[in-house]
């Protein structure tokens, strides 16, 4: 069984349980777990983007 | 400002033994459980909902990353790169003994989202050393 993810979708699935593992090891409370993990995952997600645009930019 | 948990002022069924020190023998269970199988020592000290997100997120990295048929890493003394994959990748525990026993990850290097898929298992064992890291720290009481 192979997965066929885009580069995109990658990086979203690996920012999603990064983010789980993050939030719940380096936090006390389940709300500081929730909002660091959320934390964790919009930089991920926002390294990403902005990373995409910084290519984009080389490219052009 | 003393916490108030920590005074024997504090009635018994208020305050949280949650986060009390374990036996030693606990302690190591937790730390080994929690390596061996993701999730496990978290929720042996009844951490259910942190156990199954961290069994979530492990399982679904190490397997994602062989359907995009990343490779596993075997025991090695060659390239340095190599050398911490393997450990990365022991970090998944059990995970990664039955993935060399069958013969999983072989990996492809005709595939660039096979390279993200070995990234995957890597990250994959070292998010579970974080986790079997966290569990430890429940068990001695540092963490609730």
């Amino acid at each position: 069984m192979t997965f066929e993810l885009s580069h995109f979708n990658a990086a979203l699935l690996f920012a999603l349980c990064a983010s789980t593992v993050f939030g719940i090891t380096q936090r006390n409370t389940p709300r500081d777990m929730f909002r660091y993990g959320a934390y964790c995952f919009s930089l991920f997600v926002g390294g990403v983007i902005l990373a995409a645009w910084v290519m984009w930019a080389i490219k052009h | 400002m003393a916490n108030p948990q920590d005074t024997a002022a504090v009635p018994r069924n208020l305050r949280n033994d949650a986060a009390a020190p374990q036996t030693n023998s606990m302690v190591a269970a937790a730390t080994i459980a929690a390596w061996l199988l993701p999730g496990l020592g978290h929720l042996i000290q009844r951490r259910y909902v942190r156990g199954l997100l961290i069994l979530l997120a492990v399982f679904i990295m190490f397997f994602v990353g062989l359907g995009m048929q990343g490779k596993v890493y075997s025991f090695n003394t060659g390239d340095l790169l190599d050398i911490l994959g393997f450990i990365g990748d022991l970090g998944a525990g059990l995970l990664y003994f039955v993935a060399r026993i069958m013969n999983w990850g072989i990996g492809n290097i005709h595939r660039a989202v096979a390279d993200y898929g070995t990234k995957y298992i890597v990250v994959a064992g070292l998010l579970n050393i974080i986790a079997a890291v966290d569990a430890y720290h429940i068990a001695i009481g540092k963490k609730q």
